[in-house]
């Protein structure tokens, strides 16, 4: 169910690689738990960004929680079809869903970012199913 | 597929968890938050209708020659001039005019009165009446013996009509009736907490998984949806409906939550009313409001409130509306600048965003 090109992390975001450009997103199991997405906050296109930092935040019907950036760099674009129809987030999560695209500062944190199977085991230690 | 040990559950609680449902802790309750989701489920209410258990709110009821007295003397509006088969939106008020709860009157007989209060609250709401009781009134928590089904929809009462013999369109609004569900013995009121027409039916919790499937069956032509507190929420929030501990609580007053038709100082003496009185000479200070947000954001629950640039007020329930399409919420101002059309800004996560206030209800229904 997760896509095996993606890196993920543990708070549920995700990193798709084209050379030195990731494209960022929340996971299946993220747009899950918040349910009817109502309204993302994204950083603007320039905004440097640090790993683990807030660069914005998505919100349901119900709460709002903080989108963390699972890669340092910068933001060169950003999913502007999100402002008129936040409800991608919910149908594509992994696709038309994505959030930013960042050009990475530092390549290497990729590899502390967990892989699809690993993703989905933390998200059933989590879930206790 | 059971519902953690610590929390309370309904009749239906294996029901919900069967249909899918994401169950959630609400207030030491394990209740559905959704079922295909709070959007899909609002919208069924507001277009056809949907189905609630909302077997977690509490009963009281008071018998005996004495409960008409009492059931009066604990509440804010007048219990007197009901009509057997009449219910009535009431609060129940500490000595010093703040809400205890706020609560349904149903009038059963003249020596039998039926109370809907809220879950969390039902304990607190017993010990209370009980220890107003200074005649020989019998009141009793009766909570265990209901389960409790809101059918809420423009086709609502087409929906439940299928199920009973009682003439449903009899019933007026505020109104209810001891009749029969299903086959099954069903108090039905035609009340409820969403701003559209629709019943709330109160009946024995043994009978909850037959009561609820037949009414699921009886609305597939028009497309019920099952519907969880979620929804329920968005509902009652653009029907500007107030929720215990938010809008109201233990120290807030009707007269400043904008209740004021449920406060009739002209009738015998009941708690609180020595303190609405002198409030009411002195006037309030805070006081209740709508507002929309006019910025880019959402003003949910406990923001703060920002007038002129200084922290003034706070958020009691904030949302999307999504039958305006518009993000509402309900906040306490000043009193004297607790009126619409006030620019306010509410600070969401460290950023001060616009709003302007309006009007409550924030939705009214066609008809």
């Amino acid at each position: 169910m997760y896509p095996q090109d993606l890196h993920y992390t543990k708070q549920h975001e995700w990193v798709r690689l084209a050379g030195d450009i990731g494209v960022i997103g929340i996971t299946d199991y993220a747009q899950q738990e918040l349910g009817d997405v109502v309204y993302v906050d994204l950083p603007r296109v320039g905004t440097k960004v640090e790993r683990g930092k807030t660069m914005g935040s998505v919100e349901s019907v119900k709460a709002v929680s903080d989108i963390y950036s699972p890669v340092s760099g910068e933001v060169i674009e950003i999913n502007d079809a999100l402002a008129t129809a936040p409800e991608k987030l919910n149908e594509s999560p992994h696709g038309d869903g994505w959030l930013v695209k960042i050009r990475l500062s530092a390549a290497d944190e990729i590899q502390g970012l967990l892989s699809a199977s690993d993703y989905e085991k933390y998200v059933a230690e989590e879930t206790g199913h | 597929m059971t519902p953690p040990a610590r929390l309370q559950a309904t009749a239906l609680n294996s029901t919900h968890r069967r249909m899918g449902a994401k169950m959630v802790d609400f207030g030491g309750w394990d209740m559905p938050l959704q079922y295909s989701g709070i959007l899909e489920e609002h919208r069924a209410v507001r277009s056809t209708v949907g189905l609630f258990d909302v077997s977690h709110m509490g009963e009281i009821e008071i018998h005996g020659t004495d409960a008409a007295a009492l059931t009066d003397y604990v509440s804010t509006n007048a219990t007197a001039k009901l009509q057997p088969g009449q219910a009535q939106y009431s609060g129940l008020l500490y000595e010093h005019g703040g809400f205890v709860d706020d609560i349904l009157v149903h009038k059963v007989a003249s020596d039998h009165y039926f109370l809907c209060v809220n879950a969390s609250n039902q304990e607190k709401d017993y010990q209370h009446i009980a220890s107003a009781n200074r005649d020989q009134a019998a009141v009793e928590l009766s909570s265990d013996r209901y389960s409790q089904l809101a059918i809420q929809g423009p086709r609502a009462l087409a929906t439940l009509q299928k199920l009973t013999a009682a003439d449903l369109a009899a019933i007026r609004y505020y109104h209810f009736i001891d009749g029969s569900v299903s086959g099954i013995p069903a108090r039905i009121a035609r009340t409820g907490y969403t701003g559209e027409d629709g019943f709330e039916i109160y009946f024995a919790p043994e009978h909850s998984e037959r009561v609820w499937n037949a009414i699921v069956d009886a609305g597939q032509e028009f497309g019920i949806k099952p519907c969880g507190l979620g929804a329920r929420n968005t509902l009652r929030l653009e029907a500007g409906m107030a929720l215990y501990g938010h809008e109201i609580h233990s120290t807030i007053t009707p007269f400043e939550a904008g209740l004021h038709w449920i406060v009739k100082l002209d009738k015998p003496d009941f708690i609180g009313r020595a303190a609405l009185a002198r409030q009411k000479e002195q006037g309030i200070t805070r006081k209740l409001i709508g507002f929309e947000m006019t910025g880019r954001g959402i003003g949910r629950d406990d923001y703060e409130v920002f007038l002129d640039g200084a922290p003034t007020g706070w958020v009691t329930s904030g949302g999307p509306s999504p039958a305006l399409n518009k993000n509402i919420g309900m906040c306490y101002l000043p009193s004297e600048r607790a009126q619409p059309g006030q620019r306010i800004q509410i600070m969401i996560r460290g950023k001060a965003v616009d709003a302007v206030t309006v009007p409550v209800p924030f939705y009214k229904r066609a008809n």
